[in-house]
């Protein structure tokens, strides 16, 4: 029984760590911007395609990676000029029907691009899974946990300790006085995609072994993410991560201990849940403001 | 700088959005693969055909769909039914029961003949209502014994995919001829993983075989984990899944990983080389009873479908350049159905399902010789299928 139970935290932490990536991107942008992009698991499903696609042709894996995450960071930015910024004075909930939009349009154009068929990618190390006190541990876990770890870690310094940081965080506490004091909120705005779309596209590229891609993945993984987000507070990137874990080891434990039937249904009874009880989420903060 | 930015971002957001449009317009109507041509003198034959041909069941309404354009060219070329031209329209379901109903009410309304359709079992049996009220001959290329069961509810519904109960004995003899008498069974959350979990703890009992655990997951899931550590937990002596490609391959990969060393055997819903390749070299050692079309090769000479399976084989792997799998072979069987009936019983709805129905005896397909009959929509007996281990990727017959 307790190698059942630890094989369960195993993979509710795979799982987990997969929704903590995209609710980090989700945060990211939200955080920065105000806006809640649901165009989100489409990066993700685009950026995982573009590099299996990229890899399929020949050039080293590591290459057909950054190619791919630039390419979404470019189709990100232009996203945000192009519809985005003509709208930039909108209400919140006008922007992110844009989005909702613009994830339809993505959808799309990546069934055009790619068709029906689920692709896969290779595990990044080899060798099998780990075997640890009973339990097996899937090395690619470690990558994506790695990957949220580092990209926390980058947008912690990069608020705390830059001045380009620091000019984002007034942009999102006034955007007027950032702007009297000579911040522009319409480059952070366009830099926030661009940063949310290469973080997207890492994460597909991350979690292709473990979910393999097909052109309509990133529907579900936006809504798992949207929860692990909300569970972290929305506005909280540390959150986000704990949500993420969180909601995968429950998950987990759900399907593996009461019932498989549970699983995709928990997600929105926890959202439910905290919604109604701890509308701020388990670590956000009362009060926050949104530009 | 700004401006030009912005005028190429806003002319890429407008090439994205007309793409989404053309794509929005073509789903309503998409794939309105109409062939057939009209110069000829007479006056075409419509036959309709609702598949899978996007969504989560794609890998089997893919090549449905091109075998059926492969068919219907070459029907036409030589000369359609009795000079007439045979106009096939294929409508996509998206995957989805409610798409599937509007799509066969589209296909009503344009006066086809009969209606192929589904590739998988949900949005076949959404079908069977419309079908049913508006007597219209419907071929299935579904698992689910349900499509076509209890009959007398289901006249005009046929199908040409072996049903779950043929699958399920190919098993519970293999299970009955190594002595494994304790199993566990996942399934699919849907249709076809409930009709397999339905039709095998039935013959299970009436062989003696405990299932000891009983599993489900979502189709879109991405980790099987959990399940199969119940399953570690149960002390079963083999696994049977009931499932498809990609979460079929998930679960092998899983099973894998968790150094589970018992038999895993699959369903044929695996039947396609899509399930080997998304488990990246897990595959080897899973044994499924599959259609013969796979190991046509392997199959002995006398075999009496052993003529048609190398002819389709030959035109497909022709026309697409690669090999057919077991759902080609199910559309190819359900179009050559309902060609024959209509050549024999002439443009009448009720005439081509009574033939359908009464004079299907010894017809060899590509799935298996058919004889349907009052009692049986589906035709198809245990010695249409043939059990097979997958070595080195490659299906192996199991003797």
């Amino acid at each position: 029984m307790s190698d059942q139970l630890l094989q369960l935290l195993f993979t509710g932490l795979t799982l987990g760590s997969i929704y903590s990536l995209i609710a980090l991107a989700l945060v990211t942008t939200f955080k920065v911007t105000g806006i809640l992009n649901l165009a989100q698991g489409e990066f993700v499903a685009i950026g995982a395609l573009l590099a299996i696609s990229l890899y399929a042709t020949g050039i080293p894996m590591f290459a057909a990676f950054i190619l791919a995450i630039i390419l979404v960071a470019i189709m990100g930015g232009c996203l945000e000029r192009a519809a985005i910024h003509p709208a930039r004075r909108a209400s919140g909930l006008t922007l992110i029907i844009i989005t909702l939009g613009l994830s339809i349009s993505l959808r799309g154009l990546a069934l055009l691009i790619w068709g029906t068929d689920t692709y896969s990618l290779p595990a990044f190390s080899q060798g099998g899974p780990l075997i640890i006190g009973g339990a097996v541990l899937n090395p690619q876990s470690f990558w994506i946990l790695g990957l949220a770890v580092i990209t926390l870690s980058v947008l912690y310094a990069f608020l705390g300790l830059t001045y380009a940081g620091k000019a984002v965080k007034a942009a999102v506490i006034n955007r007027t006085a950032a702007r009297l004091v000579g911040i522009n909120p319409n480059t952070i705005s366009f830099w926030a995609f661009v940063g949310s779309g290469a973080l997207g596209a890492a994460a597909g590229i991350f979690i292709a072994p473990v979910t393999m891609s097909t052109y309509d993945m990133g529907f579900m993984l936006a809504i798992k993410g949207f929860v692990a987000a909300v569970i972290g507070g929305l506005n909280n990137i540390g959150g986000a991560v704990l949500g993420g874990l969180l909601l995968g080891v429950l998950e987990s434990y759900s399907a593996g201990l009461i019932s498989s039937g549970l699983k995709d249904g928990l997600a929105i009874i926890i959202l439910l849940v905290v919604l109604m009880v701890k509308p701020h989420g388990i670590l956000g903060l009362l009060g926050e403001r949104k530009i | 700088m700004n401006k030009s930015i912005r005028k190429i971002s806003l002319a890429l957001l407008l090439i994205l959005v007309l793409t989404a449009v053309v794509l929005m317009s073509g789903c309503a109507s998409e794939k309105q693969d109409s062939t057939g041509s009209r110069d000829q003198g007479k006056e075409p034959y419509k036959i309709g055909a609702v598949l899978e041909t996007s969504g989560n069941s794609s890998s089997l309404g893919v090549p449905e769909r091109d075998t059926l354009l492969m068919l219907v060219e070459n029907l036409n070329q030589n000369g359609g039914i009795d000079g007439h031209p045979v106009e096939l329209t294929i409508l996509d379901n998206k995957s989805d029961e409610t798409e599937a109903v509007m799509a066969v009410k589209k296909l009503i309304d344009m006066e086809v003949l009969a209606v192929l359709g589904c590739a998988s079992s949900g949005p076949s049996m959404a079908m069977i209502n419309t079908v049913q009220n508006e007597k219209v001959p419907m071929v299935s290329m579904a698992a689910a014994s349900s499509i076509v069961e209890p009959v007398n509810e289901r006249q005009w519904v046929f199908k040409t995919a072996q049903s779950d109960i043929v699958t399920v004995k190919n098993i519970i003899a293999y299970l009955q001829g190594q002595g494994l008498t304790k199993v566990a069974f996942l399934y699919m959350n849907n249709a076809y993983g409930d009709g397999g979990k339905v039709a095998f703890t039935a013959a299970a009992k009436e062989s003696g075989i405990e299932v000891v655990t009983e599993e489900k997951f979502e189709a879109s899931d991405n980790d099987m984990t959990p399940q199969l550590t119940k399953v570690k937990a149960s002390g079963a002596q083999a696994a049977i899944v009931w499932a498809i490609p990609p979460s079929a391959s998930i679960i092998t990969k899983n099973f894998r990983d968790l150094g589970l060393s018992i038999p895993l055997i699959h369903s044929h819903g695996v039947g396609n080389q899509k399930f080997i390749e998304l488990a990246q070299g897990t595959a080897d050692g899973v044994i499924l009873p599959i259609g013969k079309l796979a190991v046509v090769s392997q199959i002995p000479d006398s075999d009496p479908q052993k003529e048609v399976l190398e002819s389709y084989i030959a035109d497909y792997q022709a026309k697409y350049n690669t090999p057919p799998n077991s759902f080609g072979g199910y559309a190819s069987d359900a179009f050559n159905l309902v060609v024959n009936a209509i050549e024999k019983a002439g443009p009448d709805r009720i005439a081509i399902r009574d033939e359908l129905e009464k004079n299907t005896s010894g017809f060899i397909g590509v799935s298996g010789v058919f004889n349907i009959s009052p009692q049986d929509h589906n035709g198809l007996d245990v010695d249409s299928m043939v059990l097979v281990q997958i070595e080195g990727d490659q299906w192996k017959l199991i003797d």
